[in-house]
């Protein structure tokens, strides 16, 4: 089948349109749609196989990024939202949204307690906000939406993306397999919080996490950013490479296999 | 009974150890610094509620928070800022709207969550001298405790920020039939009050009062102070820009009509079919043609003296403020690039200025203006989600005293919206007025006249605004995602300076009138005066015209959207512009008079050029070491640390962001690619060269120009089809010879824009960059800053595959010169690193310049160049370091047949002359490239190499990482 893919707007949200331009060119029908209209009538989400909360600066990052919009979503639409992530059905938070679904306990909810904050997302251990391309592993093996890559080179740009947890949270998502990509150098070695390879700070490198089931991802970088290959920091040498070689010049960018993963997951179920 | 919730981070505690090094940094010695968050919650709640609140407010896994309860911490002075009464708390907005979602209440009247910061210290130091460093009391207040204090009474004070006006809101006539002198000082100083005071500059001269006088004499009355103020703000230089349009000399038509617009109109007129033009000059943004479905809008502003008192409120509201410009333009255009441009003092200046005698009001520090101003372009952008891929920093210390800071924003928007033109609007008589975005308060009054002016003591503090970003981006989401393709209003315009004292009258122009319920505007509190409602310039507002049926669904829809929407009043066609307050006329004034009865100035200038000398110094024995230092120039260095805190991706449109290569160099141009599906892009780039103007302005402006050009098109550009916009920064425009060096920089604006064949499409001016204080002794001081003109280009390549780099790609790649090198190094930074000036400024052959580019275009549209720069600021050899850091490889470079005037090594290697860059070339391409170029002045300097060396051969010798550590140094603490 074709997925129906939300993505949430407003309120300073401002990755909705490439976000959902991602998702369509991934195959999948998608539908931005403010949370004041979902508030209003939370039963469309029924229509939906896919949720997207995008980045971008929900309530300016007052009292703390993410916090305002999903205490905004906790006091109206709780059950819906809970309803949703307990189904056979998929979401992703990138950047503001991974915040946002933090803050609303939708992942890693250890134990399956959906709803639970578990995990905190904190100012950059560089006190600024930080915009840079990084490098990434995946090290899970159960996540929906990281299967068919290996490394990937992506964007961040956050000053709030260090991932903290009590100790005993770590170990239970290192245990359980929850964390899907990690930071690393340049060659794949552990960053080691080392900046600007790890640019934030965050425990054990870690860049995303999911829920025990695989389909709810947590993500700080962004993928979208990712869609073309013109869109790559370094693609200019790449590009002088390929051409002296004779070498056709890619069109995609790496960041597109995350959709394509969502896609995937409904079209060849 | 107020609430106090008290939030404190137990883990990764950033802020305070940010607080901490910064205090160290700043000579402290601190031992332990810890910062709190504060909500103050000005309602009365139940325990339970307070309790919910505050588990909303704090993160379970790594805060603590305390009610109403004092902290038990270690400290010797506790530092409490707040903000002052009515100035922006975006933080507590939010934290007011999350409790009412939360606890299912409304606050009411003055109701409201205040946020502040406390910040407990201990050491020995002096507390009050260092909140001077955290708060900015223009905007911010202050209150301090030691242990004892904290201890005796149980924690700081519980204080609510509200604001208290005593007014009866009531509307004052104007006496006009007084003396010549009161009357010039009621231009000046402003209508005065009951007890003597006055209301702040109208800077209206002795001409437009004149007018003003003979008009209400043939109304038969005096003219109330609302009229006057309206009055003021509209004939404003601000928004008038009377020094444009007057008549200049012997040209009737003046700086604007003559030169600039002239320029336009023949350069579309040459272009005839080819011409690209949407509209031009006559909306908020400039629109130029994409492809065939779509238009993209430029625009950039100055926001110079706010950002003087408040660096970071001035620059935040200029960001957002120039959003609004391309949401203005046309039926709504959509932000996509954030441009920005920041002239200051010399960070490592820090001899003080004060604005008065008594040195009790300190001028801030260049270092303390530029942390600002990065901070607020930072919070307005990213907050925006608006890509920032371009912009500069230029440091000279003629702007110490009024910093300039440009930002421009770039939109797109389709050629026609449910079939009609997208740029056209029109105001119907009948339409309502309405309001959207924030609400009204104090701040921001004067702001259009206040900018009219150079920078005194009596500067108004409420000039100064806070953003709020986000208000403004449910704004702009709102009309330009959504009410826009309903066609819900007829017309649209920002609400800028002068707020809506000019936007809602200079909408009325389109349909002929307008008649106002000035008590239907909210508030942010209680008893404004009506003529401060009516000129305050409150920020992220914009005014529409919408039609009565069609009032309800833009009305709900802005609801839906959390966007307050108010219906003002109606548009007519009475020829009048009314505004009522209370149901009593207070303002009647002829549109035709309002807008067009300000006697058109007559400007005489002179130009006397300066007797200048070349330098005498000897040729440095060490080029290398000269190389080292001339990379770690203000002007020249990286400023990275800016770039990667703008965020320059967002939208997934990036192509070519701030920073090039491996080696992370600054560039001066950018490429973005608007839609994912296609490969078209736009190329935006920014040419500055103030420092010219000490020799010459028509020269400065002619390598403002070529440079802004010739940066576009080293990156890809396309000469065909692309625009400028010029920004004016003058200082003492009353003064003949300062008229005579703009005269001559206009000048240049004709004539090379009509050589280049680019368009002007919009441009600002703002003439009064000077500040008036004084010095240590207190010796009265004027600091105006260098005539500056920014030129920025906006150009569409079909193909952004075929965009080039600076950064080296590989190893035994031929390095090239384009362009010939003279003896010109007169305002270059070289001779600046050598306090002097110079005499010979580099002078601009458009022809050679125009067949050169052509031939650039030509090669880079056949691929044959790996790899580009424009030589800019410091000359051919630190565009080679450059391209060499970027691309971290070595260099090998003989100059010897380079294409030159015969003249010394340093100035060979640090010349500024124009219309030239440095490329590379893959071997195999080497006689394909050298066809193209066969006319022009160009030569084979060398070949990039597999070694870390950099080398020009019989002058200096060095390596990458050397190279790359300079170019790092100046700013590597920011």
């Amino acid at each position: 089948m074709k997925p129906n893919a939300i993505i949430i707007t407003g309120y300073g949200i401002n990755c909705e349109e490439e976000t959902a331009k991602c998702f369509e060119l991934s195959g999948a029908n998608s539908k931005i749609v403010h949370i004041n209209d979902l508030i209003e009538n939370p039963k469309q989400l029924n229509e939906f196989q896919i949720m997207a909360f995008p980045g971008g600066f929900s309530y300016g990052d007052d009292m703390g990024s993410g916090n305002a919009l999903a205490n905004k979503i906790r006091n109206n639409i709780n059950d819906e939202m809970l309803t949703f992530a307990n189904e056979d059905k998929l979401i992703i938070g990138i950047c503001n949204g991974c915040q946002i679904v933090a803050n609303l306990g939708l992942a890693p909810a250890i134990n399956q307690k959906y709803g639970e904050r578990q995990v905190a997302l904190m100012h950059n251990a560089t006190a600024r906000y930080e915009c840079r391309w990084v490098y990434t592993k995946n090290t899970s093996q159960k996540c929906i939406w990281t299967r068919n890559i290996d490394a990937l080179y992506v964007p961040i740009a956050h000053g709030e993306g260090n991932f903290y947890m009590p100790e005993e949270t770590l170990k239970q998502l290192q245990e359980n397999d929850q964390i899907a990509f990690r930071y690393t150098k340049p060659d794949g070695s552990p960053a080691n919080q080392e900046f600007p390879h790890n640019p934030n700070g965050a425990m054990d490198d870690i860049a995303g996490i999911y829920d025990e089931s695989g389909r709810i991802f947590a993500f700080m970088p962004h993928p979208e950013r990712f869609n073309a290959f013109t869109n790559m920091e370094g693609w200019q040498l790449e590009k002088e490479k390929l051409l002296r070689e004779g070498k056709e010049l890619p069109k995609e960018g790496a960041g597109m296999q995350i959709f394509k993963n969502a896609v995937n997951y409904f079209s060849q179920n | 009974m107020a609430h106090r919730i008290e939030i404190f981070t137990e883990v990764n505690d950033t802020k305070s150890q940010t607080l901490k090094k910064r205090l160290e940094s700043l000579g402290y010695n601190v031992e332990k610094v810890r910062v709190v968050e504060v909500y103050t919650i000005g309602k009365e709640l139940t325990p339970e509620q307070i309790n919910k609140v505050a588990h909303m407010l704090a993160n379970p896994i790594s805060q603590s928070y305390k009610i109403d309860t004092a902290a038990n911490e270690d400290f010797d002075h506790a530092i409490e800022i707040g903000f002052l009464p009515g100035v922006t708390d975006n933080v507590g907005s939010t934290a007011k709207e999350s409790t009412e979602d939360l606890l299912k209440i409304k606050f009411q009247g003055q109701e409201a969550v205040h946020t502040s910061k406390l910040i407990f210290i201990k050491g020995d130091v002096d507390a009050t001298e260092i909140s001077k460093n955290l708060a900015n009391d223009l905007i911010q207040r202050i209150h301090i405790k030691t242990k004892t204090d904290f201890e005796r009474d149980g924690g700081m004070d519980t204080i609510i920020p509200i604001v208290q006006l005593e007014s009866e809101q009531k509307v004052d006539e104007v006496n006009l039939n007084i003396s010549e002198e009161d009357l010039l000082k009621l231009g000046k100083e402003g209508i005065p009050n009951a007890d003597g005071t006055r209301r702040g500059p109208l800077a209206l001269e002795k001409d437009y009062l004149h007018a003003i006088k003979s008009y209400y004499e043939k109304e038969g009355r005096n003219p109330t102070d609302i009229e006057l103020e309206s009055l003021a703000q509209t004939w404003s230089e601000h928004c008038k820009h009377t020094i444009f349009a007057a008549q200049i000399d012997e040209n009737p038509e003046g700086l604007y009509k003559g030169f600039i617009k002239k320029a336009t109109q023949e350069v579309r007129k040459a272009k005839g079919k080819d011409d690209f033009c949407v509209s031009v000059f006559s909306d908020n943004s400039g629109g130029i043609v994409f492809d065939e479905n779509w238009v993209i809008t430029d625009k950039a502003e100055t926001h110079n003296s706010p950002s003087a008192l408040d660096p970071f409120g001035g620059a935040i509201t200029g960001i957002v403020g120039v959003n609004r410009d391309c949401v203005g333009f046309g039926k709504g255009a959509k932000p996509i690039i954030n441009k920005y441009g920041f002239c200051v003092g010399n960070p490592q200046n820090e001899t003080p200025l004060f604005r008065d005698k008594e040195k009790n009001t300190p001028a801030l520090t260049p270092k303390r203006i530029l942390e600002g101003v990065v901070d607020g372009v930072n919070a307005g952008g990213n907050e925006s989600g608006i890509p920032t891929p371009q912009g500069f920093v230029y440091f000279d210390d003629s702007y110490k005293g009024k910093p300039l800071v440009f930002v421009g924003t770039v939109g797109l928007i389709p050629r026609e919206i449910n079939g009609k033109p997208s740029w056209e609007k029109q105001a119907k008589a009948g339409d309502k007025i309405v309001v959207v975005g924030g609400r009204v308060g104090q701040d921001g009054i004067h702001g259009a006249t206040f900018s009219s002016e150079a920078l005194t003591t009596g500067s108004p503090a409420t000039a100064v605004q806070i953003g709020d970003p986000i208000t403004q981006k449910k704004l702009s989401d709102a009309i330009v995602k959504e009410a826009r393709d309903l066609e819900l209003y007829n017309s649209i315009t920002d609400c800028g300076a002068g707020g809506i004292s000019c936007s809602v009258a200079e909408m009325a122009k389109e349909c002929g009138g307008c008649d106002v319920e000035l008590d239907k505007v909210p508030t942010k509190y209680p008893n404004l005066e009506p003529w401060q409602i009516w000129i305050s310039e409150s920020q992220e507002r914009m005014t529409l015209a919408v039609p009565p049926e069609k009032l309800t669904a833009f009305i709900e829809l802005m609801n839906k959207r959390g966007v307050e929407a108010s219906v003002i009043g109606e548009f007519t066609d009475s020829g009048r512009c009314v505004v009522n307050f209370n149901n009593e006329k207070i303002m009647d004034l002829e549109m035709d008079f309002l807008h067009d009865g300000l006697p058109k100035k007559e400007l005489k200038t002179q130009y006397n050029k300066p007797e200048l000398q070349e330098p005498t110094f000897e040729e440095p024995q060490n080029l290398t070491e000269t190389l080292h230092k001339m990379l770690e120039r203000p002007n020249i260095t990286s400023f990275e640390f800016i770039s990667r805190q703008y965020d320059h991706i967002v939208q997934g449109t990036a192509v070519l962001g701030p920073l090039h290569g491996k080696g992370r160099v600054n560039s001066n141009a950018s490429v973005t690619k608007p839609f994912i599906e296609t490969n078209r892009g736009i190329i935006c780039s920014q040419g500055i060269n103030a420092t010219y103007s000490q020799i010459d302005t028509y020269d400065m402006a002619a390598s403002a120009i070529d440079t802004a050009i010739r940066n576009a098109i080293a990156i890809g550009g396309n000469l065909d089809h692309l625009a400028l916009m010029d920004n004016f920064c003058w200082c003492s425009s009353n003064d003949p010879q300062r008229l005579g060096e703009l005269k001559s920089a206009a000048q240049a604006c004709y004539n090379y824009a009509v050589a280049y064949g680019t368009p002007y499409i919009s441009g600002k001016d703002s003439m009064f960059n000077d500040f008036q204080g004084f010095d240590n002794d207190s010796n009265p001081i004027k600091i105006s800053a260098l005539p500056t003109l920014l030129v920025s280009s906006i150009s569409v390549t079909k193909d952004i595959t075929k965009t080039i780099s600076m950064d080296t790609k590989f190893a035994n790649d031929l390095v090239y010169i384009l362009g010939e090198t003279k003896d010109e190094l007169g305002g270059s930074e070289y001779f600046g690193m050598h306090n002097e000036i110079g005499k010979r400024v580099p002078k601009v052959n458009a022809q050679k310049a125009i067949s050169l580019y052509r031939a650039f275009m030509e090669a880079a549209d056949k691929r044959l160049i790996a790899s580009s720069i424009s030589i800019t600021h410091g000359g051919l050899a630190v565009a080679l370091a450059k391209k060499a850091i970027a691309g971290q490889m070595g260099m090998n470079i003989d100059l010897s047949n380079a294409p030159q005037e015969n003249m010394r090594k340093d100035h060979l290697l640090f010349s500024e002359t124009q219309s030239r860059f440095i490329v590379t070339v893959a071997p195999t391409n080497k006689s394909q490239f050298e066809e193209i170029f066969k006319d022009q002045q160009f030569a084979l300097i060398g070949t990039t190499t597999e070694d870390q060396k950099f080398i020009i051969k019989d002058t200096l010798e060095t390596d990458i990482p050397t190279l790359e550590k300079r170019y790092k140094s100046t700013f590597k603490n920011y």
